[in-house]
C-alpha cells in the first residue's frame, strides 16, 4: 500500500496518543471496531461543563490509515463544541489524508468513534444535570 | 548495510550472479530454438536445456526424462491437477487436497469441482500439517489424485509427504506435491517418498522468474497428463510451446547451486532465522510462532505480535521487506486463509508477519531487523487500546465488539 505523505506523517508522529480516566464525568469515551476486523479505535474527549472540547486522545489497533484517521480526528476535535464536532464527516478525513479507496472504512470508523465519544459524554452530562438534559440535545 | 533489507525470500529470491552468468549467453550468441533439429543454433540451445534437465532431476533423484519445463509452479500445478483429473476421469473423479495449499492448487481444484469432480479439502492441525491417516480416511474407490504440498509458503510447515506417498503407492493413487518452497533446499527423493508428480519453480531458488518444472513419473507407474496447452507437442506432449532456453538454463544452474550446498545453506540460513527468532522472543512478550516448531523450512519465521496490527507494524520498519497475513495488506480485506485454517482467531491473523531469509541475508541485517521490530511493536502497543485493555485485565474474547 503506498500512502500519502500525510498518512505516513500521522503514523510516524501521531497526535494525542493516550487515555483519560473513563470514569471522569467530563470525559466521553468511544470504542468502535473489533479485533477480528483488524481495527479497534478508542477515542476520548474531555470537555468543560459547557460542552467545549478541551482535549482529545486516542488509541488505535489497526493499519496505518486507521491510526492516521484517529490521530487527525483528535486534532480536529480540540477547540470545538460537541455539537460542532458532530459535523465532522468521514469524507473530510478521506479528503485531508488522501485515503485510498480500500481504506475509506478507516475514516468511517473514525467518524463512528467521534459520535460514540460524544454520545457517551452527553449521556454522562444528562445523568449529572437531568434538568438541562433536554437543552443539550 | 544496504537499504531496504529484503526478508521476503518465500515470495521470491534474487537471481544469484552465477545463475545470471550461466543464462546470459543464451540471450546472445546461443539464442537458438531448442526445437530446431537441423542446425547448430538449435543443437546448442538443446544442449543447454538438457543439461538443466539433468540438474533439476538430480535434485529430486529423478531421471531427466521425467522433467517437463513450464512457465512456473502455477502452470506445473495446473497441468498436474487438471491434467490428471482429465486423463484418469474414467477411473474416478475424486481428488484429495488440503485447505492451506497455495491458490495455484486450490483454484484448479475448485475449477474441477465445477466440471463434476469431487474434491476433499482436508483440514490441517494447529501447526498446519495433514497426516497420512487423514488422507487414508478420505480415500474412496473413486480417488485418482492426492495433492499435498511439501511445505507451506506462509508458515513454512513441512508435511509428512513420505508417509502420504507410501499410502498412495499402496492404494494405487497418484500423488502430487507442490514443492516450491523445498525444491533443492530440503532433501527430496521422489523414489523414496513415493512422489508421482512434483511442481517447482526457478525464482524461489535464486533462479529467474517465468520458468518452472513438473516432474512426471515414467515408471512404476507411468503417469500421463492431459496437456493444458496444446500446440507443437513439446515436452513429451505435456507442455507445448517454444522452450524458454535462458530461463531453463538459469533454473538448472540455480538448482545445482542449491542442491550442491544444501547442508551448508540450511545451516547458515537456519542459524540466522533462529537468531532472529531468539532476539524477538527474548525481548517481546505475547508473541506467537505460527507453524510447526521443528518441522519447518529453515528460512521461514512467521510470528503473530499480539495487540498490534500487521500492516501498521510493517510501516514501522518500512525499510524492511516482509509479508503480513493481515487483511489490510491484501486487496480482499480478508486475513490470511492459511492462518485462519490453523484455528488462529482473525485478530492473531491480522497481527502476523512472515520473515523469510535467504542466501544473501546477513547477520548484521538480522540484528538490525530485530531491533526495528522490537521498537515498532513496543511503540504500537503503547498506542493499542487492546494492549491497554489486556494490561487492565480485560478478557478481550469476552468484550462485545461493535462489528463493522
Amino acid at each position: 500500500m503506498s500512502y500519502s505523505d500525510k498518512i505516513v506523517e500521522h503514523y510516524q508522529h501521531p497526535r494525542n496518543v493516550g487515555s483519560f480516566d473513563k470514569a471522569d464525568p467530563n470525559v466521553g469515551t468511544g470504542i468502535v471496531g473489533a479485533p477480528e476486523c483488524g481495527d479497534v479505535m478508542k477515542l476520548q474527549i474531555k470537555c468543560d461543563d459547557q460542552g467545549n472540547i478541551l482535549d482529545a486522545k486516542f488509541k488505535t489497533f489497526g493499519c496505518g490509515s486507521a491510526i492516521a484517521s484517529s490521530s487527525l480526528a483528535t486534532e480536529w476535535l480540540k477547540g470545538k463544541t460537541v455539537d460542532e464536532a458532530l459535523t465532522i464527516r468521514n469524507t473530510d478525513i478521506v479528503k485531508e489524508l488522501a485515503l485510498p479507496p480500500v481504506k475509506i472504512h478507516c475514516s468511517v470508523l473514525a467518524e463512528d468513534a467521534i459520535r460514540a465519544a460524544i454520545a457517551d459524554y452527553k449521556k454522562k452530562s444528562e445523568e449529572r444535570q437531568p434538568a438541562t438534559a433536554g437543552a443539550s440535545r | 548495510m544496504k537499504s531496504p533489507i529484503y526478508m521476503d525470500n518465500n515470495a521470491t529470491t534474487p537471481v544469484d550472479p552465477r545463475v545470471l552468468d550461466a543464462m546470459l549467453p543464451y540471450f546472445k550468441e546461443k539464442f537458438g530454438n531448442a526445437a530446431s533439429r537441423n542446425h547448430e543454433f538449435g543443437w546448442v540451445a538443446e544442449e543447454g536445456v538438457e543439461k538443466a534437465r539433468e540438474q533439476v532431476a538430480k535434485a529430486i533423484n529423478a531421471s531427466p526424462k521425467e522433467i517437463v519445463w513450464t512457465s512456473g509452479a502455477t502452470e506445473s500445478n495446473n497441468i498436474a491437477i487438471k491434467g490428471i483429473a482429465s486423463m484418469y476421469r474414467e477411473q474416478g473423479n475424486h481428488i484429495i487436497t488440503q485447505v492451506i495449499e497455495h491458490k495455484a492448487v486450490i483454484d484448479p481444484a475448485k475449477f474441477l469441482e465445477q466440471t463434476g469432480c469431487h474434491v476433499t479439502f482436508l483440514p490441517v492441525d494447529k501447526d498446519g500439517r495433514v497426516s497420512a491417516e487423514q488422507v487414508r480416511e478420505a480415500m474412496t474407490d473413486k480417488t485418482v489424485l492426492v495433492s499435498i504440498m511439501h511445505a507451506n509458503n506462509e508458515i513454512g510447515t513441512i508435511n509428512p509427504i513420505k508417509e502420504i506417498g507410501k499410502l498412495c503407492k499402496e492404494k494405487g493413487v497418484i500423488f502430487h506435491t507442490d514443492a516450491c518452497q523445498t525444491f533443492a533446499k530440503v532433501p527430496i527423493d521422489v523414489e523414496d517418498m513415493g512422489i508421482d508428480l512434483l511442481s517447482c519453480s526457478g525464482h524461489k531458488i535464486y533462479g529467474p522468474k517465468g520458468v518452472g518444472a513438473l516432474y512426471v513419473r515414467r515408471k512404476r507407474p507411468r503417469v500421463r497428463c492431459e496437456p493444458v496447452l496444446h500446440g507443437g507437442g513439446h515436452e513429451r506432449g505435456m507442455r507445448s510451446g517454444t522452450l524458454n532456453v535462458p530461463g531453463i538454463v538459469g533454473m538448472g544452474k540455480a538448482a545445482e547451486l542449491c542442491f550442491d550446498n544444501m547442508a551448508e545453506e540450511t545451516k547458515f540460513v537456519g542459524g540466522l532465522r533462529d537468531r532472529l527468532k531468539d532476539k524477538l522472543f527474548s525481548q517481546l512478550d505475547e508473541i506467537f510462532l505460527n507453524g510447526h516448531a521443528t518441522e519447518r523450512i529453515p528460512n521461514n519465521l512467521n510470528i503473530s505480535f499480539l495487540y498490534v496490527e500487521g500492516e501498521s507494524l510493517m510501516m514501522g520498519f518500512s525499510d524492511v521487506a516482509v509479508s503480513s497475513g493481515s487483511a489490510c495488506t491484501s486487496a480482499s480485506l480478508e486475513p490470511s486463509y492459511v492462518l485462519k485454517a490453523l484455528g488462529l482467531g482473525d485478530d492473531l491473523a491480522h497481527s502476523s508477519i512472515r520473515f523469510s531469509l535467504g542466501r544473501f541475508t546477513t547477520q548484521q541485517e538480522v540484528d538490525y531487523v530485530a531491533e526495528r521490530v522490537v521498537t515498532a511493536v513496543k511503540r504500537l502497543r503503547e498506542m493499542s487500546p487492546l494492549y491497554e485493555m489486556a494490561q487492565e485485565g480485560v478478557d478481550l474474547s469476552k468484550v462485545q465488539w461493535a462489528h463493522h
